[in-house]
């Protein structure tokens, strides 16, 4: 850019300031303007956020850019912006209504110190709907909606985002005569300042209860709420401490090593397969290895889980499907194939396994107490053979023995796939497991 | 379909192939606050965008995740996020903020059962009307529904290039069954149109952000931080940006944003016609449901029964030209669907009682099978 220096931040193309006489708003967007002029910056590199009231008439006065959004999201634009653009100057204008509807906004740009200048224009009231009391109304303000005198405690906004962690907080009022220069102390802040400036609304607050310039600073020594400097706490600006703990540099992503078909199969129709068991017993996991391990026979493949939200116990069981076609319907109404790890699993399946027809086989831990059922039963020593190899392998030993019973594809297939996708430790165990589970109805 | 050696297969859930999607799609921004059953896609994106030097972020809740992406994306971002249908309730202001301020956005709803908290780690479709009605004000927005893992990658891609296109935001909808079901898949065969990018303002001294000469022309924009000094409002504007309280000027906005979706339906519309000759039956159907649509039309015909099959992935705008010529000597539509007849509603405006309209509808989490659509839709 060149060296032109800006005299002013505003324009008066479209008219004065829409504020109502004596209104704070006024004196505080033109302090905003001199910080800005003290400051020098080239105005396309400004964004002024307003959110919804009275403060946000203003942005448009601005020749920076201007972002005018919803109520009490205003500071979720402006973090938006700057996690976009880091380099932006990004301002936050807001009133004491936006600090109530978007107090989790607030707490949490401060907790994460994303670098935006939030400025609250705090006259203790929603001027632009009547005023209402807001969070900042002072006990036993009259306001439209606390007609007997306000019975809530007023927020103290700078103790709040100070507690949350907010880089620097200052408390002001409209009236100060180094307004501009703590502004722009906030503005130069890299990470998140908040200045909470008091102010007087002469349409509804001041008139309701006869509140003038020296009962502002009577109101905050009754409250014993700090003035000045409240918070200076430098540290690492949010966006700044990403890119320092989670930009390595720009990476090509490396996803899963593909399946390359290498096995044949014989199967000719879709074969539904349920596994019953339990949290802990690799259910999922397994089932994701039996499915890979029939794509690199040629199959297509889908997979369902069924767990419950705390995952860590109760059943887990898992629905996968291999086909020669085009899987379509992905639910498996009558299954070929029951396996029965454990009683969660019984539990959680028993009504499906109640109706299961001749055609079904269940291949079931010997140690299980099955329902009655129309389905052929095979029992198997699974778990006791797990327990000589190692106890999360029962799942594998399961399916290994199922490719037995029934040759789907080649049980070499299971192995490339455990190879394939699991670490050479888990790997060597599970292909131990393999050949168990293979071995089973040998015995 | 048999599978063959040079394919590269992989076995992913619909979540893992909306964020490759998106990825591809050169996606660089995203916000996103958990909920089953699309929390996936968020760790996905907060794995993978920061390798990529991107910016992803877990927002304090819904509000500040889309709150987060309108702001990102008017600084350029191609931008993302997800959530369902609880969530979408808490997007809704924003997205109307972000129809208005003609923001780029993709928004995926992994639809769960509900309403309300309901059965959260099941599925069903619930949230169709709710995504074409999500904002106050009404105005049209666009929506597209995968059937297949696959397709949940090639229409979040496709999604970019239509909220770039169009300046709005972009629902991919689509629900648990197809979002945590692992398929086997080969992304890489999957044939993907050119990447679109938002048409830029690059010439003249002035920005004006919403400024068309036609109504459905699409505004060239300029970003936050970019060489024009830019400005975006969630009060009714004028093509400049500035409040107006004209009623001709606000009434021209109100036709703009309308007719840039709807005049450009036609260019949107995406299908899968399956036509037999001389049917006078016809399954409607979309998303995951469509496949169960699909084996029904298999074994229909296989009884020497003929019918035929649409299939729909845009929703929104309602591809009402396709609907109505697949309808045209139609005298049975059977609509099944996993709730209770949202989208039949639309078959029954176009057609006007023409055809007997069938829904065959249910909400109790599990899907709708080949043989319900059979027998609710009296094809045997």
């Amino acid at each position: 850019m060149s060296a032109q220096r800006y005299t002013s931040y505003m324009t008066d193309s479209i008219g004065p300031l829409p504020y109502c006489p004596g209104c704070g708003h006024g004196l505080l967007i033109k302090a905003l303007d001199t910080a800005l002029v003290s400051l020098q910056p080239d105005p396309k590199n400004v964004v002024i956020v307003t959110d919804i009231g009275c403060i946000g008439l203003s942005d448009r006065y601005f020749t920076t850019n201007a972002f005018h959004g919803l109520h009490g999201r205003s500071i979720t634009y402006g973090c938006g912006l700057k996690l976009a653009r880091p380099e932006l100057t990004v301002i936050v204008l807001q009133g004491d209504g936006g600090c109530g509807i978007g107090g989790t906004h607030l707490l949490n740009a401060a907790r994460r110190n994303i670098g935006i200048t939030l400025i609250i224009g705090n006259n203790f009231n929603y001027g632009m709907t009547g005023g209402q009391h807001s969070v900042t109304t002072p006990s036993g303000g009259i306001t439209s909606t606390t007609p007997f005198g306000n019975v809530e405690k007023p927020m103290d906004i700078c103790e709040t985002v100070s507690a949350a962690g907010a880089a620097w907080v200052y408390r002001a009022t409209a009236f100060d005569g180094d307004l501009s220069a703590v502004l722009a102390r906030a503005i130069r802040q890299p990470g998140f300042a908040m200045v909470d400036v008091w102010e007087l609304c002469t349409a509804y607050y001041s008139p309701r209860n006869r509140l003038r310039k020296k009962d502002l600073f009577d109101l905050l020594d009754n409250y014993k709420f700090r003035r000045g400097l409240i918070t200076d706490n430098p540290r690492p600006e949010y966006s700044e401490q990403y890119h320092k703990v989670y930009n390595t540099g720009k990476k090509k992503l490396s996803f899963h090593p593909p399946v390359h078909v290498k096995y044949p199969h014989s199967i000719k129709r879709q074969i539904g397969i349920v596994i019953a068991g339990s949290a802990g017993q690799k259910i999922k996991s397994t089932a994701t290895l039996f499915a890979e391990a029939a794509m690199f026979s040629g199959l297509e493949a889908t997979q369902k889980d069924d767990y419950p939200i705390t995952v860590m116990t109760g059943h887990s069981i898992a629905e996968i499907i291999i086909s020669p076609q085009r899987i379509e319907y992905t639910a498996i109404d009558s299954p070929d194939y029951f396996i029965v790890l454990s009683d969660d699993g019984i539990k959680r399946a028993k009504r499906r396994i109640e109706t299961l027809q001749k055609h079904s086989v269940i291949l079931a831990d010997e140690s299980l107490t099955l329902p009655e059922t129309g389905a052929q039963i095979v029992r198997l020593p699974i778990i006791r053979t797990a327990k000589e190899i190692n106890r999360l392998t029962a799942a594998v030993i399961a399916m290994a023995s199922l490719l037995k019973y029934r040759y789907l594809f080649p049980v070499e297939a299971f192995s490339t796939a455990i190879a394939t996708f699991q670490k050479t430790e888990i790997a060597g165990i599970n292909k131990k497991a393999v050949k168990a589970g293979f071995a089973l109805l040998h015995k | 379909m048999y599978f063959c050696n040079h394919m590269k297969l992989e076995f992913i859930e619909g979540n893992e192939a909306i964020a490759r999607g998106a990825i591809k799609a050169q996606c660089d921004f995203f916000a996103g606050y958990p909920i089953t059953p699309s929390s996936s896609i968020l760790q996905y994106m907060l794995e993978w965008l920061p390798q990529k030097g991107a910016m992803a972020i877990q927002a304090e809740d819904e509000i500040a995740s889309i709150g987060f992406c309108i702001g990102a994306a008017m600084a350029g971002r191609k931008v993302l996020t997800a959530t369902s249908g609880p969530g979408i309730s808490l997007y809704s202001e924003n997205i109307g903020l972000a129809i208005i301020g003609e923001t780029p956005l993709v928004i995926v709803n992994i639809q769960r059962q509900g309403p309300a908290t309901g059965s959260a780690t099941k599925g069903a479709e619930g949230d169709i009307q709710f995504t074409r009605w999500v904002a106050s004000g009404g105005l049209p927005i666009i929506a597209l529904s995968p059937a297949t893992v696959g397709e949940a990658y090639e229409l979040t891609y496709r999604a970019f290039n239509l909220a770039e296109q169009y300046r709005t935001p972009v629902f991919l909808l689509t629900n648990k069954e197809i979002g945590v079901t692992k398929e086997s898949v080969d992304l890489s065969a999957i044939p993907l149109p050119p990447l679109i990018r938002r048409k830029r303002h690059r010439s003249g001294n002035l920005y004006l952000p919403h400024f068309f000469n036609k109504l459905s022309e699409v505004p060239a924009i300029s970003d936050f931080g970019g060489k024009y000094i830019a400005r975006y409002t969630t009060s009714t504007h004028d093509k400049a940006g500035y409040l107006t309280t004209d009623p001709a000027v606000i009434q021209e906005m109100i036709d703009h944003y309308t007719a840039k979706i709807e005049d450009a339906a036609e260019d949107m519309t995406l299908v899968k016609k399956d036509f037999q000759k001389g049917a006078e039956t016809l399954i409607i159907s979309y998303g995951i449901i469509s496949r169960s649509a699909t084996v029904a039309v298999q074994k229909a015909r296989a009884k020497g029964k003929k019918i035929s099959s649409l299939v729909l992935q845009t929703l929104f705008p309602v591809p009402e030209k396709t609907i109505r010529a697949a309808t045209k000597n139609i005298k049975k539509i059977i609509v099944p669907e996993m709730n209770m007849g949202q989208y039949r509603r639309e078959i029954e405006r176009l057609v006007r009682g023409s055809a007997q309209v069938i829904g065959v509808n249910r909400m109790d989490t599990t899907l709708i099978s080949p043989e319900t659509i059979l027998q609710q839709g009296k094809l045997l």
